[in-house]
C-alpha cells in the first residue's frame, strides 16, 4: 500500500509541476513584474494555491489581478479579494440603494445564465416540424367543419341553398310593437296621429270609437241585430225562391210569367205616358232601338238548333208545331218594318221565310184560312165545345187546370194573330196615318186587356198596332174577328174529329188492348204447378214464418233423428226442408256420394303425403361403381361395406313444416320467382339481418299511411330551389362547436346578424 | 227484370249519401241532444213492439247504442291513458318535426282580442290507438351495442314509425260510421226476425236494399258485385247476363249470351266483366259488347279476379287453373291441380292464393309462381263443396259431402277450430268484410256470426237466416253494405243483413260514389301500382325479409327461374368455310375437335386443382408428421387405391 501511495504521490507532483510550468507559459511575466521578491512570493503563493487545489475543488480558481485592494501599494498589484467573484450587480451597486436599477440587475443575471445558442436544426427537420405544425393547424380549423358535416350527411332531407331566412309567423302585435318611426316624414305622420289620438298599435280603435261603441245600449244593439238578421233572411227567402223558380222547367210557366212581366212593363209605360210623356217617348225609342236590333239579329229566324228540332218534330208532335208557330209568329212581328214602304218587299220578305221553313209549318201557317185540325183542336178546347172531344183527348184532361187556363190565354194570343193579319192588311190601305198612332193615347179594346206580350222589344209595334186598332176600332173589333175565326172553326173541328182524331184513339186502343191481352197472357201462361209455388211462398211471406218452420222441423225430427238433434237450436228459423221434385237426382247422388265417401280419402291423403315427404327429402348419393376394386359381372352384389362406404349422405335438413299436421301437406319448395324480388345481401352498415328488416317494416305506399306521413316517408333526399345559386358554406356561418358531441350548428344569417350588431354595441 | 216490391219499400227508390252531415257548432247542444236518443226511424213496428233492433249502416245512423256498451266505452277511455300523462310522454310526443317549436306553442299566445288557445298544441292521442299500428319494437336499440351509424339509421327507422302510427291513429277520428248489429232481447233469437221485420224498422232507402229479381225463365243464377259494391253483375245459366247498379236499379246491360253460363265476375272495375261461358271465356264491357273471347281459357266453370294483381283466376272442368292477367291479356300461368273437375274456387283476399276444393276433400292452395300447391289441407270425408276465406285471411270456412261445416285457421297449422253438421249440407259459403259467414243450404240462407271482430263466427246458431224462392246457386256479401245477395233458380234475392258490411270505405281505393273520372284516375293508379304476379306467396311478408341463400344457391335459382344460364359460353359454332370444307361431316369434325379440345382442357386443370389439393394435404400430414414425431411408413405405389 505504501509503495502506492507513494506513486500516486509521485505523480501527482508530476502533474504538478506540469501545471506549474504551463501557468509560467500562461501568465509570461511582465517586464515590470520580473522581480524577484514579487515573483517568489507569487509562486509560492500559487504553488500552496495548487496544492489546496489538490482536493479538486477549487482547481479553477485562478490568481487573478484585481486592483481594488486595501493595502495599495505602488509596487504591486495586491491579491486580495482573489478567488471571490466580482458581480456584476456589485459593480453597479450605488452607494445608495436605489430601486430603479433592481430590475436591470435581474436582467443581467439572465443574461448570465443563458447558455450557449444551439445549433440551428437541419433543412430537413426543419420543414418536418413545419409540416407538423401547419398540419395541426389546418386540422383544426377542418375540425369545426366535421360536426357540419356528419349533420348534413344524417339529415333527412338537404334543402339548398342552404342559407335561408326562416320564416318565423311572428304575432302582428310583437312587428308594431318594434317597428319605431325613423324617417322624418313618418316621424310627422306619426306626430300628427298622435294628436289626433288614433291608436297606433294596440287598440286599433279611436277613443271615439270606442265611446261610441260603448254607447250603443245593448238593446240597441239588438233591435239592429234583429233588423239586420231580418234583412238577411229577406234576401235569403228571396233568393231561394228566384233559385226555385229559375229551376222550373215548365216552359208554361215560365211563359206565363213572361207575360206577366211584359203586362207589368206595359201597364207601367202607360202610366208613364200618361205622366211624362216626354219619358215615355224617350222609352219608346228605347223599345224601337231593341226592336232594331232585335231585327238585325237572327235570334228568331228558325235557323237556330232548337228550331230546326222543332222543324223536325213538329211532323209528328204538336206541341211542337205549336212552338214553332209561335216562333214564326215573332219573326213575323219582329220583321215587320214600321214604315211599311211597299207590298212587294214584305212579300219577298215572307218569301224569304219560307224558304227557312219547313213544309210543315208552312201548311199550317197557309192552313190559317183553310181547314187546320190542331188550330181547331185548341179552340175547340178554348171554347170547351164537347164532351166527345174531352174524351178523346183523355190524356190531356189529367193535366192540372191551370194547364188549361195557360192553354186558354195561348188560344187568346193566336186569335188575336190572326186579327192582326186582317189588321196588317187594312193598315196596308191607310199607312199614312201611323205617326198619328204614337202620339195618340188611344182607349184600348177590352181584348186588349188580355194581350199579352211576350217581350219588351215588341212593345213598340204593339203600341202601333194599338194604335191602328183604335183606329179601325168600332167595326172590325164586334164583327170580324167572331166572324173570321169562330164561325169556321167549329166546321174544322168535325173535321178534324174524322181525319185526324180518330185515327189516333184506334192507335191508343190498340196499344191498350194489346198490352191488356199480353198482361193476360203472361197471367195465363205459368203451369199450374208454378202456380201452385208462387203462391204458397207468397202466403209464407204473409204468414208469420215461423210458424211454418216449426211444423217442417217437427217432420225432420221424425224423419232423420241423428242429424236432428244438432240443428235442433234453430227451431222457429227457417231450415233445410227435405228436397223436393227438383234436386231428388242431386241428393242422390250425393247420398250415394256420401256412402262411398270417407272409406279411402285419408288413406289416400296419407299416401300422398308420404310421397310428397320422399320427394322433398333430399336423397343419399351412391358412387359405387359395380366392378370396380372386385369381380363384375351380372349377378353380383356389391357389398355392404363397399357401398356404405361409396354413399354420400344427403346433408340433414330442417324438420318439415307439416311434420306434426297429419292433415296437411305444406310443399317446401322455394318460390324461386318470389325470392328474387328478395334482399340477399345484408347492406352496409347493418350486423344482422333483423336489424335492416326493422328499418324497412314500415310501408311507404299511401295505402297504408296518411297523406301527411306518406308525404314525409318519401321527402327527396335533396331538395334544390329552382333559380338559386348554390354555394359552399361559408367558415364564418360555422360556429366551433365546443365539443363533438354538442349538435353541429349552422349559424343563421339572422342570428349572426344579431351577434354582429352586439359585438359593434360592446365596441 | 222487374223488381218485385216489397212491402216496407217505398214507392221510390233513390240512392241516398251513406254519410250524414255532422251537426255544425253552430247548431248547438240541444239539436245533438235531441239527436242521439230520438231515433225516427226505428220505431218499434206493432207487431212486434217489445223488440228492440239495432240497424246498421245501411242507414246513416239511427242507431241506438246499447247502454252497457256505452259504459264499457267509458271505463276504456277512462283507462286510455293520454299523451299529456307523464308517464307517455317521454314514449308518445312526437318528434321535433311534428311540434317544430314546441315553447312557442304551449306557451299562451297573446291575440288582440286576448283569447287563449284553450287546447295548446297537438291533440292528444290515446296509446292503445297508436298501438293499433305499430309494427312491433325495435330489439337492437336498447340490448346491443351498436356502431354509431347503425344505431342513427335504427333509431330514424323507430321514429318514423312511431310518427307514421301516430298519424294514423289520428286519421282514425275520420272514420265516423260505427258498424250496427241486431240484438234480440233477452231470450230472444235472432235467427227469427225475418227480412219484412228488418225492413220495416229501417229507414226507406235501407229498405229498398232489400228486393227480389223474378227471373224465373234463365235458370240459376250466379252473382258478383264489383268491388266498390255499386254494381251487380248476373249470369243464368241459360245465358241471362245482365249488370246494373242495384242501388240506383240502373241497368248498365242486359244480353243473352246464347249458351250456358257457369260464373260471372267483374274485372277491376265495373267497365268490363268476365262470363265464363260453355266453351271459352268472354270479356264483355258495360254495354254488353264482347272483347274478348279467350280461347285458352275453355270449360271454366269458376273465376275470381285478384284486383291487386290483375290476374283473372279460372278453374275448368279439364282440371287446370289458370291465370290471365287481364292488364296485358297474357297468360300467366296454367297449372295442372291433376284432381279432376275444380269447381270449387275462392281467392283469400290477403294473400290472393287461390283456394280449390276437391272431390277428395282436399282443399288446394295455390300460387302462379308454383306448379305444385302450397298446401294441402285434407278437410272433409266427402268432397268438397264450397270454400269461403275471410277478409282478413284468418279463416277458411269449407263444407263438404259429409254435411259439415268447418272453419280452418290459415295461419300456419290449418286446423279445424269448429265444425258443425247441417241438415243437408251448405253448397255455397260467403263470408262478409267483418266476418260474418254466409251458407246456402237448399233454398235456405244462414248467417253465422257473433264471438266479435277478428274472431270466426260461432256456428251454434244462426244469426239470420232467410227462405228463398229457389236454391242457392250463388251468394255474395256485397262490399260496404249490409247486403248479402243470393242467386237462386228464381231469380235473385238481395237480403239485409245489419253489420255484414265495414261502415267507413277508403274513398281513394273503392268508393261506391265514385264518379266517371274518378274511376279512371283510380284505374290508371290501380294499374301503376299492380303488384307482378310472381310475387303472390302464403306470406305476403316474405319479401320484407331478408333470404339468406348461398350464391351457388342463387346462381342455382337464377338459372330455375330464366330458363337458362345468362353466363353460359355459347355453343362453338363452325365457321362457314368454302370449296367443300364445310360439308357436314368437316363441321361435325370441326366441333368435335373443339369440345374435344374444352373437355382436354378441363380435366387437365382439374387434375391440377386434384395435385394442388393432395400437395397441401401432404404438407398438412406433414406438418402434423413432424409436430407429432412420428415417421409412418413409406408410401407406396398401390396407396392411390386406398380410401
Amino acid at each position: 500500500m505504501k509503495g502506492k501511495i507513494v506513486e500516486k504521490r509521485n505523480l501527482l507532483a508530476l502533474s504538478q509541476q506540469e501545471e506549474v510550468i504551463d501557468l509560467l507559459k500562461d501568465y509570461p511575466l511582465s517586464a515590470s513584474e520580473d522581480e524577484e521578491d514579487g515573483d517568489g512570493e507569487r509562486k509560492h503563493r500559487k504553488l500552496l494555491e495548487t496544492i489546496g487545489g489538490l482536493d479538486g475543488k477549487n482547481r479553477q480558481r485562478l490568481a487573478e489581478r484585481s486592483e481594488a485592494s486595501l493595502q495599495v501599494s505602488e509596487f504591486n498589484v495586491s491579491t486580495e479579494g482573489v478567488g471571490e467573484k466580482l458581480e456584476l450587480a456589485e459593480l453597479l451597486a450605488p452607494i445608495k440603494s436605489s430601486s430603479s436599477l433592481g430590475s436591470v440587475k435581474k436582467r443581467l443575471k439572465k443574461v448570465k445564465n443563458k447558455k450557449t445558442v444551439e445549433l440551428p436544426l437541419s433543412k430537413e427537420e426543419n420543414e418536418q416540424i413545419h409540416r407538423e405544425a401547419a398540419y395541426n393547424k389546418t386540422s383544426q380549423d377542418m375540425d369545426k367543419w366535421d360536426p357540419v358535416v356528419l349533420q348534413n350527411r344524417r339529415a333527412a332531407q338537404l334543402v339548398f341553398p342552404l342559407e335561408q331566412e326562416q320564416v318565423r309567423d311572428i304575432p302582428i302585435e310583437e312587428v308594431l310593437g318594434v317597428w319605431k318611426a325613423r324617417t322624418p316624414l313618418e316621424q310627422e305622420i306619426f306626430n300628427l296621429l298622435h294628436k289626433n289620438k288614433q291608436p297606433l298599435t294596440d287598440p286599433l280603435l279611436t277613443p271615439v270609437e270606442k265611446a261610441s261603441l260603448k254607447a250603443m245600449s245593448l238593446e240597441e244593439a239588438k233591435q239592429r241585430r234583429a233588423e239586420l238578421q231580418k234583412a238577411r233572411a229577406l234576401q235569403s227567402y228571396y233568393e231561394a225562391r228566384a233559385r226555385r223558380e229559375k229551376k222550373i222547367k215548365s216552359k208554361k210557366f215560365h211563359k206565363v210569367l213572361k207575360k206577366r212581366k211584359a203586362k207589368e212593363v206595359l201597364k207601367q209605360f202607360e202610366e208613364l205616358q200618361k205622366v211624362n210623356p216626354t219619358a215615355a217617348l224617350e222609352e219608346l225609342e228605347k223599345m224601337e232601338k231593341a226592336r232594331m236590333e232585335e231585327r238585325m239579329s237572327l235570334k228568331h229566324q228558325n235557323s237556330g238548333k232548337w228550331a230546326k228540332s222543332k222543324a223536325i218534330m213538329a211532323k209528328y208532335d204538336l206541341e211542337a208545331r205549336k212552338a214553332m208557330q209561335e216562333q214564326l209568329l215573332k219573326n213575323r212581328e219582329l220583321t215587320q218594318k214600321l214604315p211599311v214602304p211597299s207590298d212587294n218587299e214584305q212579300d219577298e220578305d215572307t218569301e224569304e221565310n219560307s224558304g227557312l221553313i219547313p213544309d210543315i209549318v208552312n201548311e199550317v201557317q197557309m192552313s190559317i184560312d183553310g181547314p187546320n185540325p190542331w188550330m181547331q183542336k185548341n179552340r175547340g178546347i178554348h171554347l170547351k165545345a164537347s164532351h166527345s172531344q174531352k174524351k178523346l183527348v183523355a190524356d190531356e184532361e189529367s193535366e192540372p187546370e191551370e194547364e188549361e187556363e195557360a192553354e186558354a190565354e195561348e188560344e187568346a194570343v193566336l186569335q188575336e194573330v190572326e186579327e192582326r193579319r186582317f189588321l196588317r192588311k187594312k193598315s196596308e190601305v191607310d199607312q199614312g196615318s201611323q205617326k198619328q198612332g204614337h202620339r195618340t193615347k188611344a182607349p184600348r179594346r177590352s181584348e186588349e186587356d188580355e194581350e199579352v206580350l211576350a217581350e219588351l222589344r215588341t212593345l213598340s209595334k204593339q203600341i202601333n198596332q194599338k194604335a191602328k186598332k183604335m183606329r179601325d176600332d168600332g167595326e172590325q173589333s164586334v164583327s170580324s174577328t167572331p166572324a173570321a175565326s169562330n164561325e169556321p172553326s167549329v166546321q174544322r173541328e168535325e173535321q178534324s174529329l174524322i181525319d185526324e182524331r180518330l185515327e189516333r184513339l184506334q192507335t191508343m186502343e190498340d196499344l191498350e188492348t194489346l198490352s191488356m191481352e199480353e198482361v193476360n197472357q203472361e197471367q195465363k201462361l205459368p203451369r199450374p204447378g208454378v202456380e201452385r209455388q208462387q203462391q204458397p211462398s207468397s202466403q209464407s211471406k204473409q204468414k208469420s214464418p215461423p210458424k211454418m218452420e216449426r211444423e217442417t222441423m217437427i217432420d225432420l225430427h221424425t224423419i232423420i233423428g241423428v242429424k236432428a238433434h244438432k240443428a235442433s237450436s234453430s227451431l222457429s228459423v227457417p231450415t233445410i226442408v227435405d228436397e223436393e221434385d227438383g234436386d231428388e237426382e242431386v241428393t242422390q247422388k250425393q247420398i250415394i256420394k256420401e256412402a262411398f265417401a270417407g272409406d279411402d280419402v285419408i288413406a289416400d291423403f296419407q299416401k300422398e303425403k308420404r310421397e310428397a315427404e320422399k320427394a322433398s327429402k333430399p336423397k343419399d348419393i351412391d358412387l359405387s361403381l359395380p366392378g370396380w376394386g372386385q369381380w363384375g359381372g351380372p349377378g353380383l352384389v356389391i357389398s355392404a361395406k363397399k357401398r356404405r362406404q361409396f354413399l354420400r349422405k344427403a346433408p340433414k335438413t330442417a324438420p318439415r313444416k307439416d311434420k306434426r299436421l297429419p292433415n296437411v301437406v305444406i310443399s317446401e319448395k322455394r318460390n324461386v320467382q318470389a325470392a328474387a324480388h328478395q334482399v340477399n345481401v345484408l347492406p352496409f352498415p347493418f350486423t344482422h339481418q333483423h336489424q335492416f328488416e326493422e328499418t324497412i317494416k314500415t310501408p311507404v305506399g299511401t295505402t297504408w299511411n296518411t297523406q301527411r306521413a306518406f308525404q314525409k316517408l318519401t321527402a327527396p333526399q335533396v331538395v334544390t330551389k329552382p333559380g338559386h345559386i348554390i354555394e359552399p358554406i361559408k367558415a364564418k356561418d360555422v360556429e366551433s362547436s365546443p365539443s363533438n358531441l354538442g349538435p353541429p350548428t349552422l349559424q343563421r344569417k339572422e342570428q349572426h346578424g344579431q351577434q354582429r350588431k352586439g359585438l359593434k354595441k360592446a365596441s | 227484370m222487374e223488381a218485385a216490391p216489397k212491402p216496407g219499400s217505398g214507392a221510390r227508390i233513390k240512392a241516398q249519401g251513406k254519410k250524414q252531415k255532422p251537426p255544425r257548432y253552430w247548431e248547438g247542444e240541444t239539436d245533438g241532444a235531441n239527436t242521439l236518443p230520438s231515433n225516427p226511424f226505428i220505431a218499434p213496428s206493432p207487431s212486434r213492439g217489445n223488440k228492440r233492433k239495432r240497424e246498421d249502416r245501411s242507414q246513416p245512423k239511427p242507431q241506438v247504442p246499447k247502454k252497457r256498451k256505452q259504459i264499457q266505452e267509458l271505463k276504456s277511455k277512462k283507462n286510455q291513458k293520454h299523451l299529456r300523462t307523464k308517464q307517455n310522454q317521454k314514449n308518445l310526443r312526437l318528434k321535433k318535426d311534428l311540434r317544430p317549436n314546441e315553447k312557442e306553442e304551449i306557451r299562451p299566445s297573446q291575440t288582440l282580442s286576448g283569447a287563449q288557445d284553450p287546447f295548446p298544441g297537438p291533440a292528444p292521442v290515446s296509446e292503445n290507438a297508436v298501438n293499433k299500428f305499430r309494427r312491433g319494437n325495435s330489439k337492437f336499440l336498447k340490448k346491443h351495442s351498436l356502431k354509431l351509424v347503425t344505431k342513427y339509421k335504427l333509431k330514424a327507422a323507430v321514429s318514423e314509425e312511431e310518427e307514421t302510427s301516430v298519424r294514423a291513429a289520428r286519421a282514425e277520428l275520420l272514420l265516423s260510421e260505427e258498424p250496427g248489429f241486431l240484438e234480440g232481447e233477452d231470450g230472444e233469437d235472432t235467427a227469427t226476425i225475418c227480412q219484412s221485420d228488418i225492413v220495416e224498422a229501417v229507414d226507406i232507402a235501407s229498405a229498398a236494399k232489400h228486393f227480389d229479381l223474378n227471373l224465373h225463365q234463365f235458370g240459376p243464377y250466379r252473382l258478383n258485385y264489383s268491388r266498390t259494391g255499386r254494381h251487380l253483375a248476373l249470369g243464368g245459366r241459360r245465358g241471362h247476363v245482365a249488370t246494373f247498379d242495384w242501388i240506383t236499379k240502373k241497368l248498365m246491360c242486359e244480353i243473352n249470351v246464347m249458351e250456358a253460363v257457369r260464373d260471372i265476375r267483374f274485372l277491376h272495375s265495373e267497365t268490363l266483366f268476365a262470363v265464363a261461358q260453355k266453351r271459352w271465356l268472354h270479356v264483355y264491357d258495360n254495354q254488353g259488347i264482347e272483347l274478348h273471347c279467350v280461347r285458352r281459357c275453355d270449360r271454366v266453370t269458376r273465376l275470381e279476379f285478384l284486383p291487386f294483381h290483375f290476374l283473372l283466376a279460372t278453374a275448368s272442368e279439364t282440371g287446370f287453373l289458370t291465370y290471365l292477367d287481364v292488364s296485358v291479356g297474357k297468360i300467366v300461368a296454367s297449372l295442372t291441380a291433376r284432381a279432376g273437375r275444380l269447381d270449387v274456387m275462392t281467392q283469400n283476399p290477403h294473400n290472393a292464393v287461390i283456394h280449390l276444393g276437391h272431390s277428395n276433400g282436399t282443399v288446394s292452395l295455390w300460387c302462379p309462381a308454383m306448379k305444385e300447391p302450397l298446401v294441402k289441407i285434407l278437410c272433409h270425408r266427402g268432397g268438397v263443396r264450397a270454400v269461403a276465406v275471410d277478409s282478413s285471411g284468418t279463416y277458411m270456412a269449407t263444407s263438404g259431402l259429409d254435411h259439415q261445416v268447418k272453419i280452418f285457421d290459415l295461419r300456419g297449422k290449418y286446423q279445424p277450430l269448429t265444425s258443425r253438421a247441417l241438415p243437408q249440407g251448405a253448397g255455397h259459403l260467403a263470408f262478409s268484410q267483418r266476418g260474418l259467414l254466409a251458407g246456402g243450404m237448399g233454398d235456405v240462407v244462414s248467417i253465422w256470426g257473433g264471438q266479435g271482430q277478428g274472431n270466426f263466427p260461432s256456428l251454434d246458431q244462426p244469426y239470420l237466416t232467410h227462405r228463398l224462392p229457389g236454391h242457392v246457386h250463388g251468394l255474395q256479401f256485397c262490399p260496404f253494405e249490409d247486403v248479402l245477395g243470393a242467386g237462386h233458380n228464381r231469380g235473385f234475392t238481395s237480403i239485409l243483413v245489419p253489420g255484414a258490411g265495414e261502415p267507413n270505405f277508403d274513398g281513394l281505393e273503392s268508393n261506391p260514389y265514385r264518379s266517371r273520372k274518378q274511376r279512371q284516375e283510380w284505374e290508371v293508379k290501380a294499374l301503376m301500382e299492380k303488384i307482378p304476379a310472381e310475387l303472390i306467396d302464403l306470406d305476403p311478408r316474405n319479401l320484407g325479409e331478408i333470404d339468406v341463400i348461398s350464391l351457388e344457391q342463387k346462381k342455382k335459382e337464377q338459372i330455375e327461374r330464366l330458363g337458362f344460364d345468362p353466363e353460359a359460353k355459347a355453343p362453338f359454332q363452325p365457321k362457314q368455310k368454302k370449296k367443300g370444307r364445310s360439308s357436314t361431316a368437316n363441321l361435325v369434325k370441326r366441333k368435335t375437335k373443339v369440345k374435344d379440345q374444352e373437355h382436354r382442357e378441363k380435366i387437365r386443370q382439374s387434375l391440377q386443382q386434384q395435385q394442388k389439393k393432395k400437395q397441401e394435404q401432404q404438407q398438412n400430414k406433414n406438418n402434423k408428421l413432424k409436430t407429432s414425431q412420428s415417421t409412418g411408413p413409406r408410401p407406396s405405389a398401390l396407396d392411390r387405391f386406398k380410401r
